[in-house]
């Protein structure tokens, strides 16, 4: 079924020669595995800082009741909110055109 | 014999609280914490807007189903769903009670740790969007082994990852059906059978008629309420602080009889290979949950999938803080007052482990402080509503593995016309949805809580490594994944089954032969190293179909070129 699509079929060996094809690739790449390694720093940082200096996250900001765990764990959730942003805003706008032209070229 | 109804209902919400279920939680704590439950009176708010939403659902349900025609209908709602309106639905699929309840119930018990957890089941997101979902979008067409066997054998791999579903969805769908029956017990006063049977029926008419299209809206309007509930909460504890989220907290820790300690970590997380092979569990498993991989196949394009990532991110974590500000809600507004505890002969109480129905009820209750007994109603059918949209969302994941990957491509070899694989689907709906009845009767009175863990741990030991090992290395071979992926399956349910939290807590035995509650560190490894070893010894001639194969794959997965397109209507 997959394989099978045969109306239009594209030529698979052109777009993976086409330069344009590999630039894409490459950066996107880059750009994918940047940000899932940032996110799994964030993320596993802050189970490693719980799991080897919980006391850390029990300092007190200034002179009342909230720690400093609180904003910290409140800025995991926001990062990874953040960080699927920032991924969507580039990919939506410079990776979609990039691809595009490239489908372009099929026609 | 009310006793021991009592503490069922305490086990099994606790269950809800996957906190226990993971493993990582104290749980002598959490058990002890839901001791004192009890059936709530008839509450009729809660069974008339109960009855609203179900009629609502019918409905759409009825709507839907005339809109659906073909498989693609059936499927993927004909790849005509909005990013947004995914986004709403991917939160719908994912938020459970188990989040909405048992979170909240574990800030109020514990305070910072409730966070902890939060956490870990947001950050899976991101990265099912960097690594997974356009390309997921651009190979497949209805089930996530589309994608696995767009260039490998069909009937090894199809099987392969039908079993992997399957298992995800039977564990899940235990969990879910049993915490759901004892819920409603508990907020409606209806007989555990009868809501169980309820929960069954109502996901069966939903999959089976409306398919997709009606699954989709259900998780819709559930999300659109649940988050509407909660923001209503969380308001109206800010506003009785003037938005001071110090004053809250400096009235929790006056209030809590754990005092400061609630705004730091407990001992949530003991050594640091539970916690690593938990994070590892929550973030991974995730990206393994076929229920959840299906929804990106009901949007037009790879940018569509990609937004509504985005968007579910926003919903889930947003909905996570609200559930922070209802637990400490809850300490503030319920601790004190002895109207919402088992309050012994000497008029004391335990703060938090007497709160009536367990400490899983601590939003329940809150919607009664800050709202009255109609919000009270509204929350309660907003708890049942939640339970219904996620099983719903795991029938129908578990009714296509059967349909398209066991049926339409191993057993009948592709030689199946779609009306036929259709009816076949919405049998398999049906059969799916009477054994989650009868495990869900089945298991009334046993120990669910591992069986969420177990869920995760299976999806992020075989689905997600021979999802992304299929697609991400062009060396992958069909021995390889068929291998690498079963040990992924074995070892994490063989582990489990040897760890404390059935070996010891279930089965009785004094010590376990495994000593981590999860599995994920191990298995995982075990599972992508397979793969990745029998691919590069395998001299097959299936092999060299598979990697010449993985060109044409590798271009479609990274442009979307002639990938399936959405259906018009």
């Amino acid at each position: 079924m997959n394989q099978g699509d045969a109306v239009g079929t594209p030529s698979y060996d052109t777009i993976k020669n086409d330069p344009q094809f590999q630039e894409l690739v490459a950066k996107r790449s880059r750009f994918a595995w940047t940000l899932t390694v940032t996110m799994l720093l964030i993320y596993f940082g802050f189970v490693f800082v719980i799991a080897f200096a919980p006391s850390v996250l029990a300092i007190r900001l200034g002179s009342g009741v909230t720690t400093i765990g609180i904003p910290i764990g409140l800025a995991v959730i926001v990062s990874a909110f953040l960080l699927t942003g920032i991924y969507v805003r580039r990919a939506n706008s410079e990776f979609d055109a990039d691809t595009q032209d490239i489908a372009g070229r099929q026609k | 014999m009310r006793t021991v109804r009592k503490t069922t209902t305490a086990t099994v919400l606790s269950a809800l609280a996957l906190g226990a279920a993971l493993g990582l939680v104290d749980t002598a704590q959490a058990a002890g914490a839901i001791e004192g439950g009890g059936k709530q009176a008839l509450n009729l708010e809660a069974i008339l807007m109960f009855f609203a939403f179900v009629a609502a659902t019918l409905g759409i349900t009825w709507w839907a189903a005339r809109r659906t025609r073909s498989a693609a209908d059936f499927y993927a709602a004909g790849g005509g769903i909005t990013a947004g309106q995914n986004g709403l639905a991917i939160a719908g699929d994912y938020m459970s009670a188990a989040s909405f309840l048992g979170i909240s119930g574990l800030v109020f018990a514990t305070g910072f740790d409730g966070l902890i957890y939060s956490v870990g089941w947001l950050v899976g997101w991101p990265i099912i969007l960097f690594l997974i979902a356009e390309r997921l979008r651009n190979l497949g067409k209805y089930t996530f082994a589309d994608v696995v066997s767009f260039r490998l054998e069909q009937t090894r791999i199809r099987s392969l990852s039908a079993i992997g579903t399957l298992t995800v969805v039977a564990f899940y769908l235990i969990a879910q059906m049993v915490g759901a029956g004892k819920l409603i017990e508990l907020l409606f006063g209806l007989p555990y059978l009868y809501a169980v049977i309820l929960v069954g029926a109502l996901m069966i008419i939903y999959v089976a008629f409306g398919g997709m299209v009606a699954t989709t809206w259900v998780q819709i309007i559930k999300a659109c309420l649940l988050l509407g509930g909660a923001t209503f909460m969380a308001l109206m504890v800010l506003i009785k602080f003037g938005f001071s989220p110090e004053a809250l907290f400096a009235r929790a820790v006056e209030i809590h009889p754990k005092g400061g300690s609630i705004m730091a970590p407990g001992n949530l997380v003991t050594d640091p290979v539970s916690a690593v092979s938990l994070g590892l569990a929550l973030m991974f498993g995730t990206a393994g949950l076929p229920h959840i991989l299906m929804r990106f196949f009901t949007v037009a394009d790879a940018k569509a999938a990609r937004k509504s990532v985005f968007y579910a991110t926003g919903f889930i974590g947003y909905f996570y803080i609200l559930t922070f500000i209802i637990g400490f809600g809850a300490i503030t507004l319920l601790m004190n007052d002895p109207e919402f505890y088992k309050v012994g002969a000497d008029g004391a109480y335990n703060k938090v482990t007497a709160l009536l129905g367990g400490t899983n009820m601590a939003a329940i209750h809150l919607s009664n402080a800050v709202g009255g007994p109609l919000f009270l109603g509204f929350i309660s059918a907003v708890a049942f509503a939640t339970i219904l949209a996620v099983v719903a969302g795991l029938t129908l994941a578990g009714a296509s593995a059967v349909s398209h990957d066991l049926y339409a491509s191993v057993i009948a070899l592709g030689r199946v016309s779609e009306d036929r694989e259709v009816r076949v689907s919405k049998i398999s709906a049906v059969v799916i949805g009477i054994v989650a009845i009868v495990l869900g009767y089945i298991f009334e009175n046993q120990n669910v809580a591992f069986m969420v863990g177990l869920a995760f741990a299976v999806a992020a030991s075989c689905n997600f490594p021979v999802l992304l090992m299929s697609v991400m290395w062009g060396g992958t071979t069909t021995l390889g994944v068929l291998i690498g992926g079963f040990l992924g399956l074995v070892s994490s349910v063989a582990l489990v089954v040897l760890s404390p939290a059935v070996w010891v807590k279930t089965f009785g035995f004094a010590t376990a032969p495994f000593p981590y509650d999860n599995p994920a560190l191990f298995s995982m490894t075990i599972a992508f190293v397979g793969i990745w070893l029998v691919s590069k010894l395998d001299r097959s001639a299936r092999a060299k179909i598979d990697t010449a194969a993985y060109e044409a794959q590798y271009v479609r997965s990274e442009t979307g070129i002639g990938a399936t397109k959405a259906v018009a209507h």
